[in-house]
């Protein structure tokens, strides 16, 4: 594990990164969605772990410590409004939910 | 490197061992104890010879054969696989959890030194809170992959449970951590060792009294057994989230029940009431206040370090067996509101009071 | 290792972003995190790996299951995407993929040191080195971060909450 080099974290991260924005854009079922963008917050994170472990900069990883921080917050906050929708429209279906009102 | 991956691999077939026998034992113990409480005799079919008490080797050995020998039924319409994955994903990190709690001090043998803990991880806490919280994966997707509203409701009961009761365990360790100062079980057990005043042992629960009382009661909940066994709930919705399932996958589920009795005494053991240690043995013997030593030689200080262990875990895997037998289930707004409104707000109290007096103590 | 770890690791992730079921997505993402969290133990963040575990597979994705279940979502019939729709986020996709890379290419050789096999000191990575950084360099966004956190628990509870009509 030790040895290799940073840059084939960079590309697994790079890859992990497209597949969750493909995610974003295929999927049309909202918690999908927002599971693909926690992927694509992940992708970033394993970044920041792997130049922190090159750079030996703790710097890296109290980043990925805010990073999973602001992901519960944006969980909580997003789950809720998914809730808050399909207790409005039935739905969780992002191209039904086109109207910006309840 | 070669005695390194045996002295591993031995360690951590021990603690499996202790593991799996410890819940066979308990399937037993419970059994037993719920016919003394219910003032009964029972489970005396297993007895070998006409003697009860043999009932327990019987009951090891007839349990098991009984589970693998019956048709594993799997309902029409289920997911097959998730179905299958759900006991698995339940044992394995009650099992794993194992791994950071140590089970006696440093062995010497000629010159190695082996740490009797399967893991060596200075962020054991941590690992352990992870093993935890995994397990509610179990109950979430046997619920789900039933294909059966009574199982989706257990499921859906199970991870609200969870959740909110790992929020008080989780403080209720942090307490214990801030007062211990290390994240490593062994420093932890190690930091219990001295006495206080020379009579007194100093074990955990004297510094952390209320952290013990949560951390038992959120365990509890978190082993889903009586008085908050709502998402099996036998006589509201048939079995919860483990009634679509029989023969072998049914036995990993009551397993999970019983490692993960066993897991909280382990941590209860661990962090209130010294772990291996036994009141004045040091390394070198018996020394007792008053002035008597006897001097052992180093195996049967660490053997008896071990035994003591087991000792106390069996104790509170005992008290769980009595509390799940007298306490009658809690209804679910009751559940939430002692999850949130006391346990959490408690546990809140503890920690920022124990920061305080750390801080106070520290200067 | 690193190929024992990162292959499935690229196979659960096509997993959420491929799966019928939500469960099953949500599922793949739970495996795709711990192998991440396996990933950070082995790059000697240890204590981001236990949190990964923690939090991210022990509290945000049972959330997700939760509200899953809660409503739940069986296997939809067709996704409803609009025609080409698809084919567009592929290319999108590929060409994205092709610029992070581009972009990674050119800043990668002109980073200074030897890759990810220096040897680090022991204490690298562990509680109070993390501790020492989080409180004095971010001490302020450690804090801004609690206040998020509480603007979040409001805004869920709100908006979770039942109106009443």
């Amino acid at each position: 594990m030790t040895t290799v080099p940073a840059s084939w974290y960079v590309v697994l991260g790079i890859l992990l990164f497209t597949i969750g924005a493909l995610g974003v854009l295929v999927r049309r079922n909202l918690i999908i969605v927002f599971m693909a963008i926690e992927l694509m917050l992940n992708a970033v994170n394993l970044v920041f772990v792997a130049f922190a472990r090159q750079q030996q900069a703790m710097d890296g990883q109290v980043m990925v410590f805010f990073v999973m921080t602001v992901a519960a917050a944006e969980a909580a906050v997003g789950l809720a409004i998914i809730l808050a929708v399909f207790r409005n429209r039935e739905t969780v279906n992002a191209d039904e939910v086109n109207l910006l009102r309840w | 490197m070669l005695t390194v991956v045996v002295v591993s691999v031995i360690k951590a077939l021990i603690v499996i061992g202790m593991v799996l026998n410890l819940a066979g034992i308990l399937g037993w113990v419970e059994r037993k104890g719920s016919a003394l409480i219910q003032d009964r005799i029972g489970a005396n079919r297993a007895a070998i010879f006409g003697f009860a008490g043999a009932g327990l080797v019987n009951t090891l050995l007839a349990d098991p054969i009984k589970f693998l020998t019956k048709e594993d039924v799997i309902p029409r319409g289920v997911d097959r696989l998730l179905h299958t994955l759900a006991p698995c994903v339940a044992l394995f990190p009650a099992i794993v959890a194992f791994a950071a709690v140590p089970f006696g001090d440093r062995l010497r043998i000629g010159d190695m030194v082996v740490n009797l803990q399967a893991v060596e991880i200075d962020v054991g806490v941590l690992f352990l809170l992870a093993m935890t919280s995994l397990g509610v994966y179990g109950v979430v997707l046997g619920g789900w992959a039933s294909n059966n509203r009574l199982s989706l409701l257990g499921g859906i009961r199970g991870s609200a449970q969870m959740i909110s009761y790992e929020l008080a365990m989780g403080l209720a360790v942090v307490a214990v951590v801030l007062t211990y100062g290390s994240l490593d079980f062994q420093e932890i057990v190690r930091r219990q060792g001295h006495m206080i005043g020379g009579w007194i042992p100093a074990w955990g629960i004297l510094y952390q009294p209320l952290a013990f009382l949560l951390l038992l009661i959120a365990g509890i909940a978190e082993t889903k057994r009586a008085p908050f066994d709502l998402p099996e709930g036998e006589s509201e919705i048939v079995s919860g989230y483990f009634t679509e399932y029989s023969g072998i996958k049914y036995l990993m589920f009551f397993m999970t029940d019983f490692v993960e009795i066993a897991v909280v005494s382990a941590v209860v053991t661990t962090f209130f009431f010294g772990g291996w240690q036994v009141p004045f043995l040091a390394s070198e013997g018996f020394v007792f206040p008053w002035g008597w030593s006897v001097p052992l030689p180093h195996v049967v200080v660490v053997l008896l370090q071990v035994a003591a262990y087991m000792v106390k875990v069996f104790i509170f895997c005992c008290l769980q067996v009595l509390v799940r037998w007298t306490m009658p289930r809690l209804r679910y707004d009751q559940l939430m509101w002692f999850g949130w409104k006391v346990m959490l707000p408690l546990g809140l109290a503890n920690l920022v009071v124990t920061a305080l007096v750390l801080l106070w103590i520290q200067g | 290792m690193f190929f024992l770890l990162s292959v499935p690791l690229v196979l659960f992730s096509l997993g959420v972003v491929l799966a019928r079921s939500p469960v099953r997505s949500a599922l793949s993402l739970v495996v795709a995190l711990f192998l991440l969290a396996v990933m950070f133990f082995l790059l000697d963040a240890r204590m981001i790996a236990a949190l990964q575990v923690i939090v991210y597979a022990g509290a945000i994705m049972v959330l997700f299951l939760f509200v899953i279940m809660l409503l739940n979502l069986q296997h939809e019939p067709v996704e409803t995407a609009r025609p080409g729709q698809r084919t567009i986020a592929g290319a999108f996709a590929v060409v994205f993929a092709l610029v992070l890379g581009a972009v990674a290419l050119r800043g990668l050789p002109t980073m200074p040191g030897p890759g990810v096999e220096v040897a680090v000191t022991p204490s690298f990575g562990s509680v109070e080195s993390l501790a020492e950084r989080l409180f004095t360099r971010h001490a302020l966004a450690f804090e801004v971060t609690s206040v998020l956190l509480l603007g979040a628990i409001v805004g869920a509870v709100v908006l979770a909450r039942k109106i009443p009509r």
